[in-house]
Formats: structure tokens, sequence, C-alpha cells
């Protein structure tokens, strides 16, 4: 089996093994796994299986929709793993670039358009600032970005959260709204899809995946990260300047987080919000990141198919099935992933026991 | 006969490769048994099986002359089978009683009883003459001490049949000395040694059977006192090898590369190179021997900058590159052949072709304006690939990783000739190589001198360095014990040199 | 300075499931397992606690202890994921252990919603209760900081302590273990299982943050919700580290994030705390664990095999 075709395949078997594991767990406790199916083909085609509803495409919009941060996110999290960095903390970056965004939003005057973009980069600003500060600590003294990014994350949840509360809220979960010229929402989608939330957040996804493709594969910079992802030593042997490399690498990385926190707050809401948790959108983004196997296409994909599952959960609910199967099913399908070296061995065995019994 | 050990048919095939192909062993009880084959052969994968870390696919093995399977370790342990691995596998913060004991503790109820544990490596030490310090951690001993806890810790478990495997690549001529003494004494103690080298020289020493394998395969078994080295030589490689290389003599020029003085730190913060000066001369090849860990590898470092310098200068054709960063002193014409090919020569996740403008894909042609231009890249492989024959799988676009091991170094030295620097430093350039590939980079080394360039070739093996050099400077405890020309010495002189017992005024 | 013997058994509180998760986290990486998915297995035990606690309360007195045994049970068998994904299946540490995170938090609250119809448990009346130990409680000083009105888990953490480091130190299974992270190959030729000895220390690290994270959740709240643990594994993660793989140095690093955690009780009575918004508080602790590492991480080294993938099989 070519090398090639198992980076395809791969990730595909641990997809189907992700959603057997969650169609177990959901009949040992006593639901039907049909009604998993059921949510996901109405949220990904509109179409209900059981022919009770008519085609909606309500639930296409909010699937394209709960995919947009999450493939940033997952070009995060990409972007730092082909440098050898694990980026967890590209659910505080977002926080932050959310917080810049809704900053530029309410404190700025602009006109439409030009505004929105204002915020968008002002969101990839602090997001990069904010990827920065491990990147120069595991360049400068060797910290594992693991922790110190998990740490940031909490540490940005309430600096948000009390740097919101700044510009005035009557109720101390929402700030005041910011003008529509600051907004990503749009009206020709909604109606396009019936309702959904769906917005211009689609246009800044679009250019990421393409910077990210391009940044990567067709720049010395690209190539130079790559080096060092693989082998450090080799690298800074051939001139590469592998510290520069691994902060610029999760700035840039901080920077694609925190233009989700921007699509997100700039496309579905107007106003920004103080979280009593984290959202999760990090960690879907790993699951993305991994399951895409880190390239600009992979992650696109597999941003998509964790998009429907969490559009898919209201309607899981609504069969009885507790939304957080998607949760379940998605590390399921990350572990699987993260067994690929193990996975391939069993196979082998199996293959040359049949060959050997020929 | 009554033999104590035999291994017959085995067979023996990881992913790719047959390591061991029908391969028949038999040792006689009391006799120093040599294994002599290249890298790759087959040598130590037997070895292995033997001592239970590998499972054969094929074949009977036989104790005593009782069939057994020796399934893990322990089971080999039991059998009174003892390995002394090539690369110690000894845990670097333990104590040395620590890793003698470990698995078969002394204790008392759950407690480790490690007083107990170290009288019992005292008495050992004692009994077999093999000077060790109970209490001395891992990290800090020498490697010759690290390699009596290795002979310990078969003697522990009361093996009878000692394995060593290429026991001499990281001893000093005097600890060699030693070693073959201490095999001596032990086949005197009733014990049966089974060596594992590719060293002739040594099979002369000390062995009275020699079993050759190639390719997996095995070649023959022969006696010792019977054979010529040249024959077992022929065995070993398959056809006739030329003990030396054709070379002119050197003329050299100008000296090109200065060291000045040079003080380094290792990692641990201990100076290991100190106060070191060399001259490399256009058109000539100094040869820097020395044994392993006597500050080579932080000297190449240095002057590739990799490393920083406490004191002292590196003159390049008289420009001082002591502060330069890697990528300028590539620029300033100094070319650097790694002693870890893997590590540091290669990124093994890339294509050959990445590979080979890993120094240069910043600049034009290659890229431009920060985009590459594979097409280049590609072509520059192809030509490169051809003029040094470089054999791979799938020509350019093939992954590193899956080059043999001396074509990822004919790739890194097609890379780093092609940029046609002034100065070569070239660090245990034939490491693991077959011969084949050694004569073809040989042949390329002397043919860079004869077009006038200045070459320090750091080598661990004698041989090479006296084949190639033109002048050879010894190395020891990181300073430059003696600098003599190479028609004008021998490989005793070289050897104390290189234990620090005679010094040539340099 | 009276402040600070007061803050001492809030602060001994806090420590503790940092203190015993961290030594689960001690036995893993000294096996050679790196275990970031402590977080997750603290869950899971505060779960289980929390869950069986609620069930046997109206039934038994002890059912807050037995809540803690389950706790220990679960975090074992959640851990046997982690086990078999790095060891058998040569998954890369930190994906795996990431993985079991997020499957954590999902599978918690999805049985929250099975068996509770909501998405956190029900509340238990009591959970562990504070205790005044008789005599010694009247020690001037140290009587107060750790007799008087201090959780029992307490003294759990302080045993555990001390068995680690008898474990680790002082037995032929310790060596071996420790043989396990530094250098398996070595471990493997002496004849050891290296195979199992790392199922034992990922397997002990499940026992030890489950117990952690049961004890989280009995001592400092009512109920367990997917925000119960709040990244309490990583700080314990962190202290690890910060102890530099050594229980003592765990112990002390955890009993400094404790308090850091009981500042923001405190910080009305400290002159310039006072001013500072809460949120600064809860923050607080995150900030302090990265300072931590700034400073110990380039020093501390940590089993020099740990993380790495090691195949018995492999030449």
């Amino acid at each position: 089996m070519g090398k090639d075709r198992s980076k395809i395949t791969v990730p595909l078997v641990a997809v189907l093994l992700g959603f057997i594991t969650g169609a177990i767990i959901i009949m040992i406790t006593g639901k039907s796994p049909l009604g998993m199916v059921q949510a996901m083909v109405r949220t990904l085609t509109g179409f209900d299986i059981y022919g009770r509803s008519s085609y909606n495409p309500y639930y296409i919009g909010e699937f394209l929709l709960q995919s947009l941060p999450i493939i940033l996110t997952g070009l995060s999290i990409a972007f730092a793993f082909r440098t050898g960095l694990f980026n967890i903390g590209a659910e505080g970056q977002l926080m932050m670039g959310s917080l810049a965004a809704v900053t530029v939003a309410l404190l700025l005057k602009a006109p439409f358009g030009f505004h929105s973009l204002l915020c968008l980069l002002a969101a990839a600003a602090a997001g990069a600032l904010w990827g920065a500060i491990p990147g120069y600590l595991k360049a400068r003294f060797n910290v594992h970005e693991v922790v110190v990014t998990i740490m940031l994350n909490y540490t940005a949840l309430h600096f948000s959260n009390w740097a919101l509360l700044l510009f005035g809220s009557v109720d101390r979960v929402k700030t005041s709204e910011f003008p529509a010229s600051a907004s990503l929402a749009s009206k020709f989608l909604a109606d396009m899809t019936n309702g959904s939330r769906l917005n211009w957040g689609i246009i800044p996804v679009i250019i990421a995946l393409v910077l990210y493709w391009f940044i990567i594969e067709k720049t010395t910079f690209g190539f130079s990260l790559r080096a060092v992802g693989f082998n450090k030593d080799a690298a800074r042997y051939a001139g590469m300047k592998v510290e520069r490399d691994v902060v610029m690498s999760m700035v840039i990385a901080g920077a694609f987080a925190g233009l989700a926190g921007a699509v997100i707050t700039l496309g579905t809401f107007n106003f920004g919000r103080v979280l009593p948790s984290m959202e999760g959108y990090g960690m879907d983004g790993i699951a993305v990141a991994l399951v895409g196997g880190n390239a600009a296409v992979g992650v696109l994909f597999s941003g998509l198919l964790f998009g429907m599952l969490k559009a898919a959960q209201p309607l899981m609910q609504s069969s009885q099935i507790p939304r957080e199967i998607a949760g379940i099913i998605q590390s399921s399908i990350v572990l699987f992933v993260a067994m690929r070296l193990g996975i391939e061995a069993l196979l082998d065995t199996l293959k040359r026991k049949r060959e050997g019994q020929k | 006969m009554a033999y104590i050990i035999e291994m017959l048919d085995i067979v023996k095939t990881f992913p790719g490769i047959r390591a061991n192909d029908g391969v028949t062993l038999e040792v006689e009880k009391g006799a120093v048994h040599a294994l002599l084959g290249e890298n790759g052969a087959g040598k130590s994968t037997l070895m292995s099986i033997l001592f239970g870390l590998y499972r054969p696919e094929a074949g009977i093995i036989k104790v005593r002359g009782e069939e057994v399977s020796i399934s893990d370790p322990n089971v080999a342990n039991r059998l009174g089978i003892g390995m002394v691995h090539q690369h110690f596998k000894l845990v670097h913060n333990f104590t040395v009683t620590e890793n003698i004991v470990l698995g078969l503790e002394p204790h008392k109820g759950p407690l480790l009883d490690i007083k107990t544990a170290e009288e019992r490596v005292a008495d050992l030490s004692k009994k077999y003459a093999l000077d060790v310090d109970p209490r001395s951690v891992i990290e800090d001993i020498s490697v010759g001490m690290q390699q009596r806890v290795e002979i310990l810790k078969m003697l522990y478990r009361d093996a009878e049949i000692l394995i060593f495997d290429e026991p001499t690549a990281v001893l000093t001529p005097h600890e060699i000395h030693e070693l073959m003494g201490i095999m001596r004494r032990l086949v005197e103690e009733g014990k049966t040694i089974l060596l594992i080298t590719h060293k002739l020289k040594e099979i002369k020493a000390v062995a009275d059977v020699c079993t050759v394998l190639r390719r997996g395969k095995l070649i023959g078994t022969v006696k010792v006192s019977e054979t010529s080295e040249e024959r077992m030589a022929e065995m070993m490689v398959g056809r006739e090898v030329s003990f030396t290389v054709d070379k002119t003599p050197a003329i050299p020029g100008e000296v090109l590369l200065e060291i000045e003085g040079l003080s380094v730190k290792n990692s641990k913060g201990l100076l290991c190179v100190r106060n070191l000066s060399l001259k490399v001369r256009r058109g000539e090849i100094l040869g820097l021997c020395g044994v392993d860990g006597n500050g080579q590898t932080e000297l190449v470092h240095a002057l590739t900058g990799l490393a920083k310098i406490e004191s002292g200068r590196i003159l390049l054709k008289g420009r001082d590159i002591s502060r330069l960063t890697v990528k300028r002193r590539t620029t300033a014409g100094l070319g650097h052949i790694p002693e870890d090919r893997q590590r540091y020569g290669l990124v093994l996740d890339f294509r050959l072709d990445e590979n080979l403008v890993v120094h240069a894909y910043g600049k034009p042609p290659f890229s431009h304006f920060g985009v590459l231009d594979y097409r280049a890249i590609k072509k520059n492989a192809d030509r490169l690939i051809e003029e040094f024959d470089v054999r791979s799988g799938e020509g350019p676009s093939t992954p590193a990783r899956s080059l043999s091991g001396g074509n990822q170094q004919k790739a890194i030295v097609a890379r780093e000739i092609d940029r046609s620097p002034e100065v070569f430093v070239v660090a245990q350039p034939t490491r693991g190589l077959d011969v084949g590939a050694i004569e073809y980079i040989h042949k390329r080394i002397v043919e860079e001198r004869d077009k006038g360039k200045a070459v320090l070739l750091v080598s661990l093996e004698l041989d090479e360095i006296m084949d190639l050099s033109d002048r050879i400077a010894v190395i020891f405890n990181g300073e430059i014990v003696g600098e003599v020309d190479a028609s004008a010495t021998d490989e005793n002189e070289l050897s104390l040199m290189m234990a620090g017992s005679k010094r040539k005024a340099v | 300075m009276k402040l600070f013997l007061e803050m001492f058994p809030i602060a001994l509180m806090f420590a503790a499931p940092i203190v015993i998760a961290a030594l689960g986290g001690l036995f893993s990486e000294r096996s050679g397992i790196v275990n970031v998915a402590l977080e997750g297995i603290m869950m899971v035990g505060a779960f289980a606690a929390a869950a069986v606690t609620v069930v046997l309360e109206p039934v038994t007195p002890a059912a807050a202890w037995i809540g803690l045994f389950v706790a220990v049970l679960s975090g074992m068998v959640f851990s046997l994921l982690h086990a078999s994904a790095s060891i058998n299946f040569k998954a890369n540490q930190v994906v795996s252990g990431t993985a079991l995170n997020i499957l954590a938090g999902g599978l918690t609250v999805y049985l929250c919603q099975i068996f509770f119809r909501q998405q956190r448990t029900k509340a238990f009346s009591s959970g562990l209760q504070k205790i005044t130990v008789p005599g010694l409680s009247d020690i001037p000083i140290i009587g107060e900081m750790f007799f008087n009105g201090a959780y029992p888990t307490f003294y759990v953490m302080v045993v555990l302590v001390l068995l680690t480091a008898f474990i680790v130190y002082k037995t032929p299974l310790g060596l071996r273990l420790r043989a396990c992270g530094e250098h398996p190959q070595a471990a493997a030729s002496m004849g050891i299982d290296v195979y199992g000895m790392r199922y034992f220390g990922v397997v002990a690290s499940g026992a030890l943050a489950g117990l952690a994270g049961g004890v989280m959740v009995l001592s400092a709240d009512i109920q367990y919700t997917v925000t119960s643990i709040h990244g309490t594994g990583f700080i314990a993660l962190a202290s690890l580290i910060f102890g530099k793989w050594n229980p003592f140095g765990v112990l002390g690093a955890g009993v400094f994030f404790g308090f850091s955690q009981a500042l923001s009780f405190y910080a009305k009575d400290i002159d310039f705390l006072a001013k500072m918004p809460t949120e600064f508080f809860y923050f607080l602790p995150y900030v302090l664990t990265i300072v931590a590492l700034i400073v110990f991480s380039g020093r501390s080294v940590g089993p020099r095999a740990a993380g790495e993938i090691y195949d018995a099989g492999k030449r």
C-alpha cells in the first residue's frame, strides 16, 4: 500500500471507526443509532430520510456555519504541527481575536465592509500576539508549549471576560451591540438557506485555506518550517533560523485562530459575549487538523465533517440522543487517527499471515 | 565435537530485508569465535536472536546439545548466555550497581538491598579483575569502565557464553589491549566468547575460529591461525579488496584554514577542546585521528558554527569566521560533510531533490521573491544524481529515508562538493557504509584535494586516516599531541599518540 | 501571619487534588509514558464520585468514601484507553492524551444526561467532611495549619507522597519502572517486561488521577459539571515539571499552586490585592503556572525516554 494512499485511508478508517464507536455507545445506553444517522443526513443534505419533514436548507446553512471557525482553528493547529509544535492554545488565541474584533467594532467608525476588514485584521493580530508568547517561550526557554498554551487559554478566558465588561454591559453577559458596518451577517446567504446564520465569514475562511496552502507548500518560509518540523538539527545545520521559525510559526498559527474568533463574533452575533467557560473550538481544531493530515485540503474536508457533526447535535437531541455524543465521536476519531502506526502494523501482520497461508 | 551453541539454518526477516538467510553457526566450548561481516551482513541480528531479543522465522537453536526456544533475554540468561552490546544498554543516571543488578535485584522483603548488591558487584569485579566503582553514576565514568559494567552485567547472571558486539569501536588502543586480556582471562575461567566485529586485526589477535557472513548468508567458517587477513576480507566482501587508495603525492599550497588557540566547551560545560591550533593547506588532506570522545566532534561543531567558541579564532582564507552564522560560513567557502548524516546531513522526511537544495533554497534559481521554483530544484537534482551516481527508487522525488546509507551519504557529498567550497571539513564520511560506497567516497575526497581544495578529514578509523591523509594530526584530550607526515609514521606511533603516551613536536 | 495560617486548610484543600493527580503523572512518566490526560481522568473520577455519592447518600453515611473508591476504579479503566493506544498502538502520547481529554468531557456529560436527564449530576448534600483531630489540633501553629478543620484528603495526600517515594526509590519495582522511563532497551535486555511496566505506570496514574478528581468534586463542590476540573489536571502536569518528577518536589509545587488558588478567597483581607477584579484571581493560578514553568523548565529534565515510542521488535 503506497504511503500516499494511506494518508487518505487511515483518516477514513478512523472516521468510520469513530462513528461505529458512537453508535455502540448509543445502543448500550438504550437509544437508537438510526437517530444519529438521520440527524447527520439531514444536516448534510437538508433531507429527512424518515420522510417526515420536507427538504430544508436551513440545516445545510447551519452545518456550513459551524464548519467555518473550526476550519480556521484547524488551520492554526495544522500550521503549528508542520513545524513540530502542538498548539493547544488555539482556543485562547481565538478568544483574544474575538476580543480585538469587538474592540475595533465598538470603538472605531468606518464604512461598511472596510470596518469588518479592520476587525478581522485586528483579530488576526491579537491571535498572533497571543500565539507569539508560547512560541517565544519555547524557542528561548524550551518550555513545553502544551502546558503553557493551556494556561494561556484559561488566562484569555478570564481576561477577555473582564475586558469585555469594560465596554459597558446591561446584563454582564453581552456588551452593547456594534454597528452593522462591522458585521459579517448576510441576508443573502440567510435567505438562501432558509434562515440559517450562514454569513460572509466564508470569505476569510477560503482566503485562509489558500494562504495556508501557499505558505506551506510554495514559499521558502514554508520550506524552512517543514524542515524544522521534521528535523531541527539538520535544519539548523543547513543554516535555517530555527528559533525564529518556531516563533513565526506560532505567530501565524495564532493569527488563524484569532481570525476564527472574529468570524464567530462578527458573523453570528453582533455583540461581545462574556463566556462562562471555553467553547471548545480549539479542541475541535485539533480533531480537524489531525484527521485532515495537516494539509489544506484535508483540513477543509475534515472541518466540514466535524462541522456537520456539531450542527447535527440539536437534531440528535430531539431523537433523545444526548448532544455530547458528537464530542465522543470526535475524540474517538482522533484517538483512532493517533493509533495509525499500530493499526497499520496490525493490518500488515494480518496481510502477511494471510499470504503465509496461501 | 561437542558444540556448546548450535544455530542451524536460521532465517530472520525484517520488512524488506532478509537479515539472516539460512545461517548456520556452530560454536565450541571455550573458544573465542569471531563473527565477521560488513555493516548489514546480519551478524548483530544473529546474535540478537541468540540473546532472545528477536525470534527467528525458521531454524533451530541448540544449547549444550539440547534444542531450546529463546523467547526473551531472561531465557537467554537462564541458559547462561549474556551480551555486551555495541551501543551500551546502560541507564545513564543509575549507578554501576543499579545497572548490574537491574532485573535480579537482591532484596529484603519489599525493600531494595543496595548494600548486598554493592558487595556482590565488588566481589565479581575483583574475581575477574574488572575494575569498577560500584557507587559511580554511569554518565560520569569512562567508556572503558562502562564497557566493564556491561561485562559484569553478564557475569552477575552467571553467563557462560559471552557475546561481544563490536566491543572495540569506542576504546582507546590501550583499552583494546586490556579487553583482549580480559577475554583471554574469561576463556581461562571456562567461558566461551562470541565476538562480532569487522576488524580483521582484532580477529587475528584473539580469535580461534571465524564465521564470515555476507548480505545475510553464511560464506564460511575458518580457523583463524590458518587464514590470512586478505582471505578473510575477500570472504567478507566477495571480491578482492585493495587495502590502499590510489593517490598521487600532494602538492600543498597556501594555508586556507587556520585554527588558532581554539577552546570549546561540551554540553556539560567542561572544556573539551583546549587551546587547539591547526593549519590546513590548499591541495592537501589533513587527517585528524583520535579515539572517540577526545574533542573531535566539538571541534567540528565549532568549525561549522553549531557550537560556541570559548576562546581562539578560526580563519578561512585569512578571514575571521569565528563569529559567523552557519549560513555565512558556508557562503564564505566552508563545506562540511557531517558525522551523523541522518541527524545533521539530511531531512529524512524531505525528498531527495529538496535535500539537495537545503542550503541554497532561499535564492535564485531555486526560489524567486520567496516562492520556490520546483522545476529548477528538480533539474538540479537530476544533474547531481547523474554526476554522483546516487541511486534512488524514484529519482529526485524519492523520500530521503528510502535511500540506502551509502546513497544518502553520496547525496550529501554531492551537495557539498557541488557548492565548490575552498575548505572541506569531512567527519566520519564512511561510517556504516559498504565497501563500494567507501571506495567511491574516498575517490571523490582525493579528487577534491587534487582540484586544490583543503580537506580536514576527521575519522575514528585509523586505516581511513592512513590511507587518505597527506599529513596526520592526533587529538587527545582536546589537544593536538602530534602532527606528522603520513608517509613518515606508522600505526603503532599513531596509536601511542592517540592514547596520550607519546607526543610529537608540532 | 495569622492570615497565612488561616489560609492553610483551604490551600491544602486545593492542593490535594493537584498533588494526587501529579503523583499519578509521576508514575506514568517515570515509566516512559507522557500522560496529558490527567485532566480527563480527573473528570471521569469526579463524575463517578459525584454520581455514586448522590445515589448512595440516602442509604449510607459512607457514600462519599464509596464514591472515591469508584472514582479510583473508573480512572483506572479510563486510563486503559491511553495505555493501549500509546503502548500497543504506538500513538503519539500527547495526541492520545488530548483525545481522551475531549472524550472525557463528552462521555461524562453524556452519562449525566442518561442518568440524571441534565448536563450535570444531581447535587449531593454533603461530600467529604472537614475534620478536626483531637489532641493534635491543639499543638501551637502546626495544629491550626494541619489538624484544625482540614479535609481528610490532606492526610491521604501525605500518605500517598510517602508511599510513592518509597515505591519509586526503595523497591525493585521502582528501579525497574525508572529504567523503563530512562532507557527501555536497557531494561528489556535485562529481561524486564517494558510493556507491562508501562501499563502499570499508566493505570497507576489513572487510579490516582481518578482519586484526585473525586477528591476535588467532593471537597469543593456539590455536583459534577463539565467545568468542575477547569484545568487542574494541567496544573498537576506543571507541578510534575516544577517538582522535577520527584514526589516531594511535587508536593511542594502542588501546595504552592494550592495557595495561589486560595488567594482569591482571602484577597479582601490583603490590602493591595483587595482592589483587583475577581477575574484577576481566576487567572492568577494559571499565570503563576506559566511563570513557574519558565523559571524551572530549562533546568528540569524528565525521564529520558518519556514520550518516545518504544517498539520491542524494531532494530
